[in-house]
């Protein structure tokens, strides 16, 4: 089993780097981060932007596997990514920023994975029946809503729930509320209402789709033997089902769980954007806006990173659930 | 380097397993058609469709307003029988600007589908067929776009794509919309590899691409088809996010994205602005999400998680 993990961590570990450098190598021939420069007024002397550019390592007078070889020994070497445009180093840009995409990525995941699995199941068991039937046209026009969509018209909600309240109850604009006094409790109170509204809307996107996965799966092993087999043992239905139907339903969904992730981040990129969160979906953004290719390439690591423990993580959840891995 | 197991693929070809009681027997197709009018999910989907397609063809006739007109007496008015869907804060007519905009993303969206499973197949059925290096550079290729989430690439190589039309649009997002479905066709194709058909075909002589078009793209068509109508909706969400932006279709040009980005600022205090068009959208999307669910159901009754 430990070998088997180790074999998917290292393809994983590949796979992301190979991402990220080819990330680079594609940010550095299409972003064009002398034009940031060329714009002003007055105009910077060649000089000058040469040397700005040199400094940040982004100089396309340089050859790009030369800018990329600089790149990667700076990484290997000193653990650094390079500075932005804005001659703040990636790295610290980045610890500044992770925390903030991390809160809402890894609640909207994990509420979004047991909410799914919870009424996929339900909705098999109960097939054709009226409640599998809402659950099955919610999930279907969940899932199309495009994210920016769902998460303003959440706002919308929210403002109307405020108006009818009289009282600014649930806040969702940012991160935290600025300027806010108080001591660490306030403080964390007001970071989890802020928190709500973003994490529903990640949470209903994740959970419409795992919830029709889950579905499916768990349809194919309703009809399978063994549980009939388990029920004629003498188990009760619902342990039957949850011993022998759910823990089989979960093993494909677990690599579906990996397949999806990249989805989930850009939709968490998405959602970011639209709630105004300071977070690595807004970097990553603004980081192409701005022609910023080694902030670009930092927060393409961070995702592949995620993609990397995400996959790692489903690969164990699979080899837990399924015994013929662990031979 | 396969960054997923094969995804195992249920012969399409193989058994029915419904038991049909006629004196002839029945074509697949005939089976198939039979099938999807059995589900009622087809026909909300197919109607659902239909009515889209029909409104945005026919919708601005009866309306007083084009959607570059500016009604200076009515701005920012909320919906009334003059402007059934209100006016934006220069008095342009919502109405009509959301017909416009659908117009623009239906286009979109009902070429791109067809576009990326067409992309699909061929890599699909190249690197399944062929196999060796071409097999493993495409796998390599497919499992690293995978990896890095294609808004991104979208976002970053919207520089290039702003300055064309947005018929350039089209070809982007139908060129990082097959990675999934190829590989679904490449395993299929590699089954289809060892049948008689194929193996007679390679041993009387018949080169490379006259096989893969004329034996294995026809045994992966039905797959191809539920592709083409999934990948409408999905086309679809991924203009209106990348236009919303800013990424996707650009000024002069409407698209529901476009004409949602405007309407967002007001989503709170003048919600016509944004709810019409953003019901629109979703309706649209899912009507075809629904008839390629259906159709899926249809072709393989006993399609279970192992599919998209």
């Amino acid at each position: 089993m430990i070998g088997f993990i180790v074999k998917r961590f290292i393809n994983y570990a590949i796979l992301s780097a190979i991402a990220t450098l080819s990330a680079y190598l594609l940010a550095s021939t299409i972003l064009n981060p002398a034009g940031r420069y060329l714009g002003r007024n007055p105009r910077p002397s060649d000089e000058t932007i040469n040397s700005i550019l040199t400094g940040l390592g982004v100089n396309p007078h340089t050859p790009v596997i030369e800018r990329l070889w600089t790149w990667v020994v700076n990484l290997v070497t000193h653990g650094s990514l390079g500075d932005t445009i804005h001659n703040t180093t990636v790295v610290s840009e980045m610890t500044a920023r992770a925390g903030t995409s991390l809160r809402l990525l890894i609640l909207g995941t994990i509420i979004a994975a047991i909410v799914g699995v919870a009424i996929g199941v339900w909705g098999a068991v109960r097939q054709y029946k009226f409640s599998d039937q809402a659950i099955s046209y919610a999930s279907f026009t969940i899932l199309a809503t495009p994210s920016f969509v769902l998460g303003i018209l959440l706002m919308i909600l929210a403002t109307l729930l405020n108006n009818v309240l009289g009282v600014q109850l649930i806040n969702f604009t940012g991160e935290y509320t600025a300027g806010l006094d108080g001591g660490w409790w306030v403080q964390f109170w007001d970071r989890a209402a802020h928190l709500l509204l973003p994490t529903i809307s990640l949470a209903l996107m994740g959970a419409a789709g795992y919830s029709r996965y889950q579905r499916s799966a768990m349809l194919d092993v309703l009809s399978a033997d063994y549980i009939r087999t388990a029920r004629s043992k003498g188990r009760t239905r619902g342990s039957a089902l949850v011993r022998h139907g759910v823990r089989v339903a979960l093993i494909p969904m677990s690599t579906y769980f990996a397949y999806s992730f990249a989805t989930v981040l850009a939709g968490a990129a998405v959602t970011e954007l639209v709630f105004s969160w300071h977070g690595m979906g807004e970097m990553l953004v603004n980081a192409i806006t701005q022609s910023d290719i080694n902030a670009f390439t930092g927060a393409v690591l961070f995702n592949a990173v995620l993609i990397l423990i995400a996959g790692t993580l489903s690969d164990v959840v699979y080899a837990a659930l399924d015994p013929r891995v662990r031979v | 380097m396969s960054m997923l197991d094969e995804i195992p693929v249920a012969d399409p070809a193989a058994g029915n397993p419904e038991v049909i009681q006629s004196p002839k027997p029945v074509s697949r197709f005939r089976l198939v058609l039979s099938r999807l009018r059995s589900t009622p999910r087809f026909w909300v989907g197919i109607i659902g469709l239909g009515t889209i397609v029909l409104w945005a063809i026919f919708g601005l006739a009866p309306n007083a307003w084009n959607a570059s007109d500016l009604d200076t007496f009515n701005m920012g008015s909320s919906p009334t029988a003059l402007h059934w869907f209100g006016t934006s804060d220069i008095g342009e007519d919502i109405y009509a600007q959301t017909i416009v905009g659908l117009r623009k993303s239906l286009i979109i969206g009902l070429l791109v589908g067809p576009l990326a499973a067409i992309i699909a197949g061929v890599v699909g059925a190249v690197a399944g067929y062929v196999g060796g290096w071409w097999d493993k550079a495409i796998v390599w290729v497919i499992d690293l776009l995978l990896v890095l989430p294609s808004l991104f690439l979208f976002i970053l190589l919207s520089p290039i794509f702003k300055s064309l039309s947005w018929v350039a649009l089209i070809f982007l997002l139908a060129g990082f919309g097959w990675m999934i479905m190829a590989r679904v066709i490449r395993a299929q194709t590699k089954s289809l590899r060892e049948r008689d058909f194929i193996k007679a075909a390679r041993f009387m002589g018949v080169d490379t691409w006259t096989i893969i078009r004329r034996h294995v793209l026809p045994n992966v068509s039905s797959l191809l088809i539920i592709d083409a109508t999934l990948g409408v909706g999905g086309a679809i969400l991924s203009e209106t996010t990348l236009s919303f932006f800013g990424f996707g279709i650009q000024a002069p040009d409407v698209s529901l994205g476009t004409l949602l980005a405007s309407g967002q600022s007001a989503a709170a205090t003048r919600p016509w602005l944004f709810v019409f068009p953003a019901a629109i959208l979703v309706f649209t999307v899912l009507s075809a999400s629904l008839v390629g669910d259906a159709l899926r159901d249809a072709v393989d009754p006993t399609s279970g998680v192992n599919r998209e």
